[in-house]
């Protein structure tokens, strides 16, 4: 069965009509094509598919499509506004904290709930808030790296 | 990707209209807050309701309200909880336990009524459909025997979640709701030793608010054992809650985590320490004793009798910061982070 | 060295914007009309022979498209040449729990998901061999048909000298035996694929892999299709670490099912398939026995491995020569005798990951090393340095060493980690330990033993001023894409952003032969290299002429082509390439690599070598409960021999991320089965296939790392680079299992390091037993003769005495394969063939 959805995706209102057992994942990637939005194993275990939902960090692959009804969906795509890069992205690519670039899109999404919340966070901060986002490639510090020079950077 | 089954889905905006819905087809119909567990559950075919009914939208399950002591929704999010100041500073344990769920975008979403109702955990069972079918799958789903123990006439899933415990320790209570009406039990008695039927919740029932009683002359503290700083569920946990005369304990409740089918109280070790003041020897021997009753199986990380040896450290300690030691250094190593409790919660010795 | 501009600037990677913006493209990315969906229906039987596969219920379903069994895919393939002993699908027999049995390809995946699940196996249960003991113990029934004998796949020795006179005139004889359990990649892109019949009826298949080269002649052989006909695209992968490097089940059946549908037929693997697709780390038993000198020499060694290799040969003939292969790489082992097994077992086959067959016995030398030096009563770093292998030699073995970095490696971490004031100086529960390592800048054969070049690259310049270069070599992280690009940029005097890069794509780009081994900066390098200085040379004659100027004069900088003597005079990079597109027409160069010539000309000599060699060294830091066994990792020193850094914030990046992989594989990673009670049930699974269990690293778990780049140019290497993506992280385990000593006297002998090893091991001590926790004893195992080869040293030609006639290699394969198609039963060829992990 199909259900309609109307939700706001990076500020944009969007409405679709997808399966009703899909997740806000599935939705984002097959029905909206927005494919910037990773996932690595569909159970909440890896963190890749981390969208902000009303600004909060959360796993899409474990938030129901219907539960999204109304709300307001940041993913990747929507970081860059007016063709500039956000401040995290520039000191990203800049910084070496995208290797492969697969965990990339869920660790700024959750990096940007951080500094949006926090704009000055210590270390261990950045390090607790990247906790749920697993990358196999950095080792983590360039990309906590790239967070403290974002946070330093004018926005 | 692994997908969800399909399944009814319903989101009612009061509680009794969600009781309403439930008392429907409670067999077959499961409640859905943060879908953190559920949702994984029902991907791998562990669990495949044909209705979920969804909490999200009955607002009144989501708000913190004071009290005699505090009363929590059950829709209040891990996160929620955690950033509220009065749990901050008087269930420091409370707030260990809660900070240690998971990861933080799985904090925002689970709830502590899924957290208390969270199933319980095997890996013989925490795995996709095709993999328990190469097993010829176990009790708890699908199949017949017990795989940890095979002459077992019971599943021993591993009680796995973190607030329980620590609400356990801490005398909370639940209340409970259903078109029949509502009932309020002790954390302690909504729990059965059985890996299946783990919940004394009748189907039909909601967990509508955590009632904790008043902090007032308590302390608390939460040791969890996992084996990264995130992610990983508890393999072994220590719950401990103490209200102290000067230095001397009045009362003591110390409630193990994820070393059985239930919370576990340690009431014999407990005992040892009521009415004393907190010496290294009897912090040692309380801890001995707790580790007496942990049952662990070789269905988790980490092998069964190391787990149960840290039993013994985590309930050794537990004591040791509620008796007010610095215990920065060891939670840094165990935790791999900060938990500090407020310094204003933890009164010096 | 002559300035540079962008080579040795750290430098935004040429694809950071695209990795940040959600734009690269992996292949579960791709969605094209008309695309349907694959799953694949897996074994749930660890050893079984299929009676009956009945897909009836599953054709009927609403949305099906199409099903697919074995009986399509008569053909196999393999990665090796010696070991084509995989179907896409299953045809008699399966061989491990997740063996792919049939394929559904449905409208979308739900659809083939329910079908896959309507389709009924019946199978006959084999035994199932759950251990290299099993294997070795048990002939009957045979995993395969076909290998050494019995469940032994391969069984290799090779002996350098007479090693049992070497061990006997040695002061003292150290007799160690280790145990490295296995454990896999992890990446966190799950493997993905799409095929498709392109407008004009030739196959296109978009893949993440890291070789797709090998994948085109897999896909060719196995289809029994002319290659020409078939165009392999590599999209960037989400991490690779060697588990990527191998032609998949799922890439055939797709592009199998979009000839036959004539539609894009896609999959996307799940988690749990990812532990199936494994190809990792071996679990290798290891026994080293060294002779050394009181004053600190070796003066033989004596090395046996036992790899589970599981149910596939895979890279596994060459994974074995590598368990032996790089300990004379590092250090100086005048005599040698090297022994490796690898026996089948029922899991999913292993290869090569990350140090692909090397970190496993660099484990075992390093800890042996450490005990040594315990015994010596000497500084392990001093003992160490004492005995590095010489540059600019052959070894025992017949590896041609270049330059070593490695004592200044040593000298640069003991500094900084200040190991003199640390080193059995620490309160208990604190300690620090050394290792140090070596590891090819890619292999010096290919896997396919032939003449042609390992990598190829094209240059395109036009009068826009823009540059192109095409290159076969495949981004998986490591930056293959950036290194092209500014060497390019460098030569050429340009903007990296100037240069466009196309990669990976058979149908456009020159082969390369893909991310494994560590080849690609060196190989590819040397060849964008010799492409843009062809480039250069054909600019500069209608410029020099232009200007009136001697061409030798010219410097490319700046976007400008001009004179050195008068950098005012000069022309724009836009300018200079129009002048010479209209002295010559259109402009387009070629350059190509192909690695020197090995020394060895015995059996098994291919594995090993390699143009040059990187070197490391790292100080560990631990904590560890001397009450529980606990154990955290602070901090981290180390130093690495790169030669020459291109783009010193990826090189970090690289350095860093092995530091993070090989804490992973110390403390934790694990790949790991269960073995029901065999009277109850035959079952043998992966314990855990998940994320969530099996365990990585997060952020909270990672120390300080501190890192030192030693730079000496190797003239072997592009601009002096030597490799960085695998060998920082072999030091890191065996440094992690020095410092548990250090902090609290007791050996763990085994990979992982867990807490409940360290405990038993101080349990083990507390009773009077050996401080130790690790396997007793190595198994017997039926040796064939070694192969006798002399060292260099000693006289020796590089032949072994006792080897009958070799064929020549030249003969073995002409490299047509490639482009020859049709080719239904390639026979096995037999020596083995040259391979290797990640770069
Ligand atoms: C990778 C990963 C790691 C995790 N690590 C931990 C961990 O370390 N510690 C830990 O404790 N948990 C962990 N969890 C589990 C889970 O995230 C938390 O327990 C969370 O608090 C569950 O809450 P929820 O709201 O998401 O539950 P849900 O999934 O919505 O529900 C869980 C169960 O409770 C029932 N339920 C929910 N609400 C009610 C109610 N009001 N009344 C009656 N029944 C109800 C549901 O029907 C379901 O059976 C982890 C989960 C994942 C995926
Ligand atoms: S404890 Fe036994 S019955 Fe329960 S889930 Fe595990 S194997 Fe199944
Ligand atoms: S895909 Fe891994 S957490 Fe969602
Ligand atoms: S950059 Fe590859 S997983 Fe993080």
């Amino acid at each position: 069965m199909k259900v309609r959805l109307k939700c706001t995706v990076n500020q944009e209102p969007v409405e679709v009509l997808a399966d009703d057992y899909k997740t806000l994942l599935e939705v984002l990637r097959e029905d909206l094509q927005l494919t910037g939005t990773k996932h690595g194993c569909e159970l909440g275990e890896c963190g890749a598919c981390a969208v902000l939902v009303d600004g909060t960090p959360v796993l899409s692959c474990l938030v129901l499509a219907v539960e999204s009804e109304g709300r307001r969906i940041t993913t990747v795509e929507g970081l860059a506004a007016d063709g500039r890069l956000h401040p995290l992205q520039k000191c990203f690519a800049d910084l070496g904290a995208a290797q492969c670039g697969y965990c990339t899109p869920g660790i700024l999404i959750t990096a940007k709930a951080l500094l949006d919340a926090e704009p000055n966070p210590s270390r261990a901060r950045i390090c607790e808030a990247l906790s749920g986002n697993l990358c196999r490639c950095t080792g983590y510090l360039q990309i906590v790296e790239a967070v403290e020079a974002a946070a330093k950077a004018p926005r | 990707m692994m997908r969800l089954p399909g399944f009814r889905y319903r989101a009612p905006r009061t509680i009794g209209e969600a009781a309403a819905w439930l008392a429907e087809n409670p067999a077959n119909t499961m409640l859905l807050a943060g879908g953190t567990d559920l949702l994984p559950n029902m991907k791998r075919r562990q669990q495949t309701p044909s209705t979920v009914v969804a909490l999200r939208g009955i607002t009144s399950l989501s708000e913190i309200h004071n009290g005699d002591g505090l009363a929590i929704g059950s829709g209040v999010t891990l996160s929620h909880l955690i950033g509220d100041a009065r749990v901050r500073q008087s269930y420091p344990g409370l707030w260990q336990a809660a900070a240690q769920v998971a990861t933080p975008h799985l904090r925002n979403m689970g709830t502590v009524g899924g957290n208390l109702c969270l199933d319980t955990r095997c890996t013989y069972y925490d795995q996709n459909y095709e993999w328990r079918k190469s097993i010829d799958f176990c009790m708890k789903r699908d199949g017949k025997i017990c795989w940890v123990a095979t002459s077992s006439p019971k599943c021993l899933a591993v009680s796995s979640t973190d607030t329980a415990p620590m609400l356990q320790a801490l005398g909370a209570t639940v209340t409970l709701v259903s078109i029949r009406g509502e009932r309020i039990v002790p954390v302690a008695e909504l729990f059965a030793n059985d890996g299946m039927r783990y919940l004394t919740r009748q189907p039909d029932e909601i967990v509508t608010s955590i009632r904790v009683p008043a902090a007032t002359g308590w302390r608390s503290a939460y040791w969890k054992l996992r084996r990264r700083g995130a992610f990983d569920f508890p393999v072994a946990a220590a719950a401990v809650a103490a209200r102290f005369d000067g230095a001397r304990v009045v009362d003591l409740r110390i409630v193990l985590g994820a070393v059985s089918s239930r919370p576990l109280s340690a009431d014999r070790a407990a005992a040892l320490l009521t009415g004393q003041d907190l010496s290294d020897e009897l912090i040692e021997s309380a801890a001995v004793a707790a580790a007496g009753i942990a049952k662990p199986m070789d269905n988790t990380d980490f092998e069964l009798v190391w787990r149960k040896k840290m039993v013994r450290s985590l309930v050794s300690h537990a004591l040791h910061e509620i008796r007010g030691d610095d215990m920065r250094a060891r939670r840094h190593q165990l935790a791999r982070q900060e938990l500090l409790i407020p310094a204003s919660a933890s009164a010096a010795r | 060295m002559k300035p540079t501009r962008v080579i040795g600037q750290p430098r935004r990677r040429v694809d950071g914007r695209a990795k940040v913006t959600g734009q690269t493209r992996f292949a579960d990315d791709i969605i094209l009309p008309r695309m349907v969906h694959c799953r694949l229906l897996r074994s749930t039987q660890p050893h079984a022979r299929i009676v009956t596969v009945d897909t009836g219920k599953a054709a009927q379903v609403d949305g099906v498209h199409l099903v697919l069994t074995g009986e399509s895919f008569p053909i196999s393939y393999g990665i090796l040449p010696v070991s084509h002993d995989e179907h896409a699908l299953c045809r008699d027999k399966v061989r491990f729990v997740g063996d792919p049995v049939a394929a559904v390809i449905a409208r979308d995946e739900m659809t083939a998901d329910l079908a896959v699940n309507l389709i009924d196996v019946t199978y006959e249960p084999l035994r199932t061999f759950a251990s290299p003991a099993d294997s070795l113990e048990h002939d009957e029934p045979r995993i395969h048909d076909y290998g050494d004998h019995g469940n032994v796949h391969k069984a290799v020795a090779l002996q350098f000298g007479d090693v049992d006179a070497a061990l006997g005139a040695a002061d003292h004889v150290f007799d160690d035996v280790f145990h490295f359990e296995g454990n896999t990649h992890l990446p966190i892109e799950q493997h993905a694929a799409i095929a498709l019949k392109d407008p004009d009826g030739k196959l296109v298949i978009y893949s993440s892999t890291q070789t797709p080269h090998y994948l085109h002649r897999a896909l060719a052989k196995a289809l029994a299709m002319p290659a020409a006909h078939i165009r392999v695209i590599a999209t960037p992968n989400g991490g690779g670490f060697g588990g990527k490097s191998d032609p998949f089940n799922h890439e055939i059946v797709v592009a199998k099912a979009a000839l036959l549908l004539d539609r894009p037929v896609k999959i996307c693997l799940n988690r749990e398939e990812v532990f199936y697709c494994h190809r990792g780390r071996h679990p290798v038993t290891m026994r080293f026995r060294t002779g050394i000198t009181t004053d600190g020499k070796i003066t033989g060694l004596d090395l046996e491995t036992l790899l589970d290799g599981g149910s596939y040969g895979s890279y596994g003939v060459a994974s074995t020569f590598y368990t032996g292969a790089l300990q004379t790489v590092t250090y100086d082992i005048p005599r040698y005798r090297f022994r490796g097994c690898r026996v089948f077992t029922n899991k999913p086959p292993c290869g090569p990951k990350r140090g692909h067959g090397t970190p496993q016995s660099r484990f075992g030398q390093e800890v042996q090393l450490d005990k040594i030096a315990e015994h010596l009563k000497r500084d392990p770093a001093e003992l160490r340095l004492g005995m590095i292998a010489p540059a600019e030699t052959l070894t025992a073995n017949y590896l041609r060493v270049g330059t070593i970095g490695l004592a200044e490696c040593i000298r640069t971490v003991v500094d900084r980690s200040n190991w003199s004031e640390k080193f059995r100086k620490l309160p208990l529960g604190r300690g620090v330990g050394l290792a140090c390592s070596s590891y090819l800048s890619g292999a010096g054969l290919p896997i396919n033993w032939n003449d042609l070049p390992h990598s190829g690259v094209q240059l395109k310049l036009d009068r826009s001023g823009g540059v192109t270069v095409f290159c076969g070599a495949t981004e998986i992280g490591q930056g293959s894409d950036d290194v092209l690009v500014g060497i390019v940029a460098e030569v050429l005097g340009i903007d990296p952003f100037d240069v466009r890069a196309v990669t990976g794509d058979t149908d456009l780009t020159p082969v390369d032969l893909g991310s494994y081994s560590s080849r690609v900066t060196l190989m590819m390098g040397n060849a964008a290299i010799q492409a843009a200085e062809r480039a250069r040379e054909i600019l500069a004659g209608p410029v020099a002429s232009k200007l009136e100027i001697p061409a030798d004069r010219l410097v490319f900088a700046d976007r400008r082509v001009f004179d050195g003597e008068n950098p005012d005079r000069g022309v724009s990079f836009q300018e200079a390439v129009c002048i010479a597109e209209a002295r010559v027409g259109t402009i387009g160069t070629t350059g190509s690599y192909t690695p020197p010539k090995s020394a060895g000309h015995f059996k098994g000599g291919g594995v090993g070598p390699s143009p040059t060699y990187s070197y490391t060294a790292a100080v560990v830091e631990v904590d560890v409960d001397a009450e529980t066994g606990w154990i955290s990792v602070p901090r981290v020193w180390i130093a690495h021999d790169i030669g020459r850094s291109l783009n010193p914030t990826l090189v970090r990046g690289q350095v860093e991320g092995s530091v993070y992989m090989g804490l992973g594989e110390a403390l934790m990673e694990e790949q790991a089965f269960r073995r029901l009670p065999p009277r109850l049930s035959s079952a043998l699974v992966h314990k855990f296939p998940s994320m969530l269990e099996y365990k990585s690293p997060t952020s909270l778990d990672m120390p300080e790392i501190f890192t030192d780049l030693i730079e000496h140019p190797d003239p072997r290497g592009p601009f002096g680079a030597k490799e960085v993506g695998q060998g920082p992280l072999l030091p890191i385990m065996p440094a992690v299992a020095n410092a548990v000593y250090d902090a609290v006297g007791v050996r763990v002998d085994e990979i992982p390091v867990t807490p409940e090893k360290i405990l038993r091991a101080l349990q083990a001590r507390a009773a009077g037993k050996p401080a130790r926790f690790g396997p007793a004893s190595f198994p017997e195992i039926a040796w064939p003769a070694p192969l006798l080869v002399t060292p260099p040293q000693e006289g020796g030609d590089g032949r072994a005495s006792n080897e009958p006639e070799r064929r020549s290699r030249r003969k073995a394969d002409a490299g047509i394969e490639a482009t020859a198609g049709v080719r239904p039963s390639t026979p096995l060829r037999a020596g083995p063939s040259i391979v290797e992990g990640r770069s």
